[in-house]
């Protein structure tokens, strides 16, 4: 077990290992100079060779990676290019503003999606079933702006209960922000509920039909209690790795939906930076979601780990399915 | 041609509406410029943000451009990069998957650990990057949104081929000698297809809304050229004056993308691949 554990968390580390690479050598591999860059066409090649060795360009790129991750470990991303302020206080703030309407959706959203799926799974074929799955389907098939264009029509301009854009910028506090946290909360919860609906549904249709449900119901235990006793906790082992993979993607949509309402978050900053091709806030955005994404499918895979005895017996937990497990041993 | 339509009518109500809301969009987009009434690039200041009426069906914009016209349009360089990305995103990631799936071990561990780095970069943000860089051209969105979907296909087909390849006629075909890219190219993918035509419908759903999103945020089409995400950008600040101006694309863009979802998840289940159950992966 505690090997296990260990084996997962080691992965995950070398996976996001792997990403801040790319994204350095990504970032590096950019055509055009930053120094020139930033001191414009007129620079003289005195300016530009002085401005190289102020931003420590002139030594070799893999010196600079270890650099930059030394200290990007111990949460120094270095400067903004754009407006001299350490990139680290920035991002944070921005990213506690986008976990204001993060941390909303992704509690709502699970919670909601999960019932709504068990719920659409359990009357399957009838008119409740129809109507979530139809919604499902709607949801995942609208793009987070247009969600967000028609929640302002509705409740920002058409009956005035939320503001529209919020008009604070990057220093606002967060008493400021409350107001404006609605709407894009629920732009995010209809983004990723639709793939988590669509799971759970399936899967609580499959532990219907499992013996166990059916003995219960035999014994005569309540249908009721069947569903949520026996079925809705087995059920939401697969819809893990659905839910993780929602969680980390939130990230994408709140690009947008930061956008939409001018909401001062990371990805705001994210849009502001490539306008502005401020590359050492590009990188720590990256890393950071990177790290968002490893950290939230670790998550996912030790809560399954933690609850579900059959995936301690395998070698491998996930995303491997018997047969080819079987197959390799035989090999 | 009555085989085809015998496999037609086989599928479910939900895929055949599917299918029929992709191919009319398909079929509008491609004839559009006969269509269209107007030149929806054609500005007519005198004539801005006006309602419905028999000369502009669905009113005008800002600058007095026709929107019928710009709403017919609009769907053509979406529909483009999506054809195109989706196909090469689905070529690159079968390639990839169906190597590492063949030659397991260390290169599928490799493969398997650069793919999931890949996957921890959100995709907006990588196109963001590439094309603040590399510019909006063509080319370079189709390269960018298909680089950004090869890790997800890549898996998938990973996890398909795996089970094919302990298949008797694999085996044979290893014991009779064969090389492995003929192995992998006749035996495993033909067996693998419905997998992958399923992931083509579906990457391609997605693909239309990242395009969609991209022109959204002012990284994708230039102005003026018609497309669905920008003309909502454009036109939703005068969503209270000319609401058709921004519902008239939502529409459009929603209409595509639902019958590219029921499609896919027709065809899924008609080829027996549950897409539910896999989630968004």
């Amino acid at each position: 077990m505690a090997r296990m554990i260990a084996a997962r968390v080691a992965t995950s580390v070398v996976t996001l290992l792997l990403a801040a690479f790319f994204v350095f050598f990504a970032v590096q591999a950019l055509p055009g100079d930053v120094a020139e860059q930033l001191l414009g066409q007129n620079a003289t090649p005195e300016a530009v060779a002085t401005m190289r060795e102020q931003l420590g360009l002139d030594t070799n790129v893999w010196v600079r990676f270890v650099e930059w991750l030394g200290s990007a470990v111990t949460g120094d991303f270095g400067t903004s290019l754009v407006s001299g302020e350490s990139v680290s206080a920035s991002i944070w703030t921005a990213f506690s503003h986008s976990l204001l309407i993060a941390v909303p959706a992704i509690v709502v959203g699970i919670a909601g999606s999960l019932l709504l799926g068990v719920l659409a799974g359990a009357r399957r074929g009838t008119s409740v079933d129809s109507t979530v799955s139809v919604l499902a389907l709607v949801a995942m098939s609208i793009p987070e702006f247009v969600v967000a264009t028609v929640l302002v029509l509705l409740l920002a301009i058409a009956a005035p209960v939320f503001p529209a854009v919020v008009l604070e910028g990057p220093d606002a506090g967060v008493g400021d922000l409350l107001p404006a946290v609605v709407l894009p909360a629920v732009t995010l919860v209809a983004a990723m509920s639709a793939y988590i609906i669509r799971a759970m549904r399936s899967s609580t249709i499959d532990g219907l039909a499992t013996e166990y449900a059916v003995t219960a119901e035999l014994k005569g235990v309540r249908r009721r209690s069947v569903l949520w006793r026996h079925v809705a906790p087995t059920a939401v082992l697969p819809v893990l790795p659905v839910i993780s993979i929602n969680v980390a993607w939130l990230l994408g949509g709140v690009v947008v939906v930061e956008s939409v309402f001018n909401y001062p978050g990371l990805g705001k900053l994210m849009i502001d930076s490539v306008s502005t091709r401020d590359l050492p806030v590009l990188q720590a955005i990256a890393v950071l979601s990177a790290l968002v994404y490893v950290v939230v499918n670790l998550l996912a895979d030790l809560v399954a780990l933690a609850v579900d005895p059959r995936q301690r017996t395998l070698h491998r937990p996930r995303r491997r399915p018997v047969v080819a497990a079987a197959v390799e041993e035989e090999s | 041609m009555r085989s085809v339509l015998r496999r037609f009518t086989a599928l479910s109500l939900g895929t055949r509406v599917g299918l029929a809301l992709v191919g009319v969009t398909v079929v509008v987009a491609v004839l559009a410029p006969l269509l269209s009434p107007y030149d929806p690039v054609a500005t007519d200041a005198e004539r801005a943000l006006q309602g419905a009426s028999w000369s502009h069906w669905l009113g005008t914009d800002q600058y007095g451009r026709d929107v019928l016209s710009r709403t017919l349009e609009g769907g053509r360089f979406a529909l483009l990069v999506s054809l195109l990305a989706t196909t090469l995103a689905v070529a690159l990631g079968t390639l990839v998957g169906a190597v590492a799936a063949y030659y397991g071990r260390w290169v599928d561990g490799v493969i398997t650990r650069v793919l999931d780095a890949v996957l921890a970069v959100p995709s907006v943000l990588a196109l963001l990057l590439i094309v603040s860089v590399f510019g909006n051209s063509l080319p370079v969105l189709v390269v960018a949104i298909a680089v950004v979907y090869v890790p997800a296909v890549a898996r998938v087909v990973r996890g398909a081929a795996r089970p094919v390849l302990t298949a008797g006629y694999v085996t044979a075909a290893r014991a009779r000698g064969e090389r492995s890219l003929p192995i992998i190219t006749r035996e495993v993918l033909p067996n693998i297809l419905d997998t992958i035509l399923v992931e083509f419908a579906m990457r391609a759903s997605w693909v239309v809304l990242l395009v969609s999103t991209l022109s959204f945020l002012g990284f994708g089409v230039n102005p003026p050229t018609p497309d669905w995400g920008l003309m909502i950008q454009e036109n939703r600040t005068a969503l209270t004056v000319a609401p058709a101006g921004t519902v008239a694309p939502i529409v459009a863009l929603a209409a595509l993308v639902i019958g590219l979802n029921l499609a896919a998840d027709g065809l899924g289940k008609h080829v027996g691949v549950d897409r539910a159950r896999r989630g968004a992966l």
